[in-house]
């Protein structure tokens, strides 16, 4: 437990002597947090006095009605009650914690030393806040998220209260997210057969400090112990193929995780007394925490993984393991053939109406899809030649310039700082996305809503191409509340010999900022083709509910 | 089947004629319901068939978008049903039955129409129009039948003056209306309160192709903050997304003849424009009041 060190005694009884004034139901909970006070001030002894505050009383799924209702009344003078606030909050707002210094880099960042000084009240009322929630997770046994969840009670509307700050590097959260591993073993397990805990690397940009930050050169794989029996072998090669950028794109991804699953069904043999369609669900549910520890799900990838789990559920209980297994088997291959070879099929015929001849299309990053587009259309023999625009520090534009020039497409390239030279000359933008959000945002590479941006200001049309697999319920307005952060080292550049931030970590004021995604607002998007059909931008909940319907 | 042309064609004008108030998207249809009753088919796939031969045909004559999406939705509207008899006789009767129930509907959009958007006409509003519009003149009838009082600019709309024919009608109405130049929309719109236009196709981005001036008209009021409304049936609704002026395909840019005989098209002024969806404040359809990004919403519904 994360305490924020401070000389407890006088403020004790000062606690005491307020609660009793208060009402009768604090005093139980005044008593509890007496003695979990004595506690911590004995832990306080043994462990680092590093940092304080932190909200992880937000973390936990509910707070009790009655204390998250006082809390609130106590609060509300001292703190910001961000009921509906979007994390994080600007670390000027919030006093009441100290901008990340991770507890867990040894490479000697200093915590800045720009710790305000806490009123009483803050703190204490802190402190409550923190008790509470304790005694409510305790009573509920819930688990953590790096992020807060709030189911919202039937009975009282508990108004949620998200933290001011969320970090992930938070030694509760890590310890947490670890028994998480640990639960997700099915028995027996031992210490030398659990998932092991990816730790954070580097300084955080405070911004972003409630994301994973992860270093290429540790991937989870090296911290496996051989034999691992736990996790199937194919899941582990393609979490070392996630994490270290060997297996990159959405479609990629999806696809990989589906053949590897594929692997998993045929090597699973439903184990004594227990049902296939029960059993396989659960083994799964560690190849996906580590998987998600190894790289971020992206939305395909959780798309695809709900389909598995209902087939799976659905599988009926007088099928015996081979039939069943061929079902899964089938059914897994009839997804990646329907959404997304067959998807694509339907999107280039759509997409081919759109390119007239002497045309000229720019493309960002390497899209799967829209260099299928591009060679479809080139193989009907339309005219048009292709700019791609490219940046640091993927460079995937040279993937797909590479793909492009080899079935003969005329092609410019330039980076990203070049656009808004190139585009008075483009007629259309293609664009290939990650995911749709539910309202309407495009969520893709970092950079597109850029060059969306560019785009609108010079009246060029963009166009979006996405399956409808990618769609997801998700509704985001911008690019901090979730997104990726990739490996800070990524950016140093290393030329004639000289790097000129090689020793980044040294000095504190400084953070690398490597981001994966963004989302464009759908103001900038012109059209976004699927394999439905052309529809606007506006009308991705439309699909969503038909899609619903359907299914 | 070539020796039906020449008379599906006098059928089609002789509809136009009869009734100058129909729509020609209406008498396409009157056209294809006739064509059907006469068809000699044995199959229900040929049918469809020779539906969609006549519909082009149709279109080639009269190159509105209007013919074309009326034409398509009359198609999927009749095939709808589940065509389960085995007998090829009770299909056709089916699919004829369910073609005078698409008439029957659409025949009574344009008064659903005006019953909508006659509200939106305060009293004393100065009301800026581009040339002539059915749709649009049943709302000022109806406006008008409820007492309100309003003035209306026609611009005169080039190459055929159909400007002045509105204004004739409006005239005859009692309205008070002065036909101005295409050139002096801006120049009027400081007085205007608001913008009404009809259409002759709405897209699936929620934008419409009209009579040439309508898109600058467009551009005009939302620099000046006018609301531009548009008025339109849904059997309009048509599916194509074009991008821009460039992206509208050629066989509804120009008039049929001109598609026919002229051969460099380039040099020839197209007789209609695309107005963006970012344009448009509302559309007034019998479906109801819509805002461009709900059409997408209702296209899915018609089509799919």
């Amino acid at each position: 437990m994360a305490d924020c060190g401070e000389a407890n005694g006088p403020e004790r009884k000062n606690e005491i002597v307020r609660a009793k004034n208060e009402e009768k139901e604090l005093t139980k909970e005044e008593k509890q947090r007496l003695r979990k006070e004595k506690k911590q001030q004995k832990k306080q002894k043994e462990k680092k006095d590093d940092k304080g505050s932190s909200e992880k009383s937000g973390r936990e799924k509910t707070l009790d009605p009655l204390s998250a209702s006082q809390v609130l009344s106590t609060q509300s003078p001292t703190q910001k009650v961000p009921a509906s606030a979007p994390i994080p909050v600007p670390p000027s707002g919030a006093p009441s914690h100290s901008s990340g210094a991770p507890s867990h880099s040894s490479s000697g960042a200093p915590s800045p030393a720009d710790k305000p000084a806490k009123s009483k009240a803050e703190l204490k009322a802190e402190r409550r806040a923190r008790q509470e929630a304790d005694r409510a997770s305790k009573q509920q046994g819930s688990s953590s998220s790096s992020k807060t969840k709030a189911p919202a009670s039937d009975l009282n509307p508990v108004v949620k209260r998200l933290p001011e700050h969320v970090q992930v590097d938070d030694p509760a959260v890590v310890k947490r997210l670890a028994k998480k591993l640990e639960r997700q073993q099915t028995r027996p397990h031992s210490s030398a057969k659990k998932i092991p805990l990816r730790s954070d690397y580097g300084y955080k940009v405070s911004l972003f400090s409630h994301l994973h930050q992860y270093s290429r050169k540790a991937p989870l794989t090296q911290l496996l112990s051989i034999p691992s029996s736990v996790i199937h072998p194919s899941i582990v090669r393609l979490g070392l193929q996630y994490s270290q950028g060997i297996v990159t794109g959405s479609n990629a991804r999806s696809v990989a995780l589906l053949h590897a699953f594929k692997q998993v069904i045929m090597d699973y043999s439903t184990p004594p007394n227990e049902e296939l369609s029960r059993d396989l669900v659960n083994k799964l549910k560690p190849y996906i925490s580590f998987l998600n520890q190894c790289r971020p799900l992206s939305a395909s990838m959780g798309n695809a993984i709900k389909y598995i789990k209902k087939e799976i559920s659905n599988i009926p209980s007088q099928y015996k393991e081979e039939e069943a297994k061929t079902k899964l088997l089938e059914c897994i291959d009839k997804y990646i053939d329907e959404k997304v070879v067959l998807a694509a099929k339907a999107i280039s015929k759509y997409a081919i109406e759109k390119i007239s001849d002497g045309d000229v299309i720019l493309v960002y990053g390497c899209s799967s899809l829209v260099n299928h587009i591009l060679c479809e259309a080139f193989d009907k023999n339309r005219k048009f030649r292709v700019i791609v625009v490219d940046s640091r520090p993927r460079l995937e534009g040279r993937e797909a310039l590479r793909r492009l020039v080899q079935i003969g497409i005329s092609c410019t390239y330039v980076l990203i700082s070049a656009l808004s030279y190139v585009l008075p000359e483009v007629s259309k933008v293609f664009l290939g996305a990650h995911a749709l959000l539910a309202n309407g945002y495009v969520m893709s590479r970092v950079g597109t809503s850029q060059i969306a941006l560019v785009a609108r200001a010079f009246n060029v049309p963009v166009l979006v191409c996405c399956e409808t697999y990618k769609f997801c319920e998700r509704v985001q307005t911008d690019s901090f509340v979730s997104n990726e952060l990739d490996d800070p080292d990524e950016l140093m550049v290393t030329r004639k010999g000289k790097t000129q931030l090689e020793d980044w970590h040294d000095l504190s004021t400084l953070g690398l900022l490597n981001l994966v995604y963004d989302v464009t607002p759908p103001d900038f998007v012109d059209l976004v083709i699927t394999d439905l059909g052309m529809i606007p931008c506006t009308s991705v909940p439309v699909v969503l509910r038909v899609k619903n319907v359907d299914q | 089947m070539d020796y039906t042309t020449p008379s599906k064609l006098q059928y089609f004008r002789t509809q136009m004629r009869t009734d100058p108030d129909m729509a020609s998207a209406v008498a396409a249809i009157r056209t294809l319901l006739e064509f059907l009753r006469r068809d000699k088919g044995e199959t229900i796939l040929g049918l469809r068939e020779s539906l969609k031969w006549a519909t082009d045909c149709l279109t080639r004559v009269d190159s509105s978008v209007a013919v074309s999406s009326g034409g398509e939705l009359f198609l999927r509207f009749i095939s709808l049903t589940s065509l389960e008899h085995q007998d090829l006789a009770r299909c056709k009767k089916v699919m004829e039955e369910r073609g005078e129930l698409f008439l029957e509907k659409i025949s009574l959009s344009r008064t659903k129409v005006a019953k909508l958007c006659h509200t939106f006409i305060k009293d004393g509003a100065k009301i800026l129009t581009h040339s002539y519009s059915r749709v649009v003149l049943r709302v000022l009838e109806k406006a008008a039948a409820e007492k309100k009082r309003f003035t209306v600019y026609v611009t005169e709309s080039q190459p055929d003056t159909a400007g002045r024919q509105m204004a004739e009608a409006l005239r005859r109405l009692g309205v008070p209306v002065t036909v101005v130049l295409d050139a002096a929309v801006g120049y009027v719109l400081e007085k205007v309160d608001l913008v009404i236009v009809g259409a002759e196709g709405v897209v699936e981005s929620g934008g419409i192709i009209n009579k040439i001036g309508t898109y600058q008209m467009a551009v005009c009021s939302k620099a000046h903050n006018k609301p531009f409304y548009v008025v339109a049936e849904s059997f309009k609704f048509v599916r194509l997304y074009p991008l821009n002026q460039q992206d509208v395909p050629d066989r509804f840019k120009y008039k049929a003849d001109t598609l026919n005989n002229v051969s460099e098209l380039s040099k020839e002024h197209p007789v209609i424009d695309y107005t963006p969806p970012s344009l448009i404040t509302l559309l007034f359809t019998d479906l109801g009041v819509l805002t461009p990004s709900a059409v997408s919403d209702e296209l899915i519904k018609l089509y799919l």
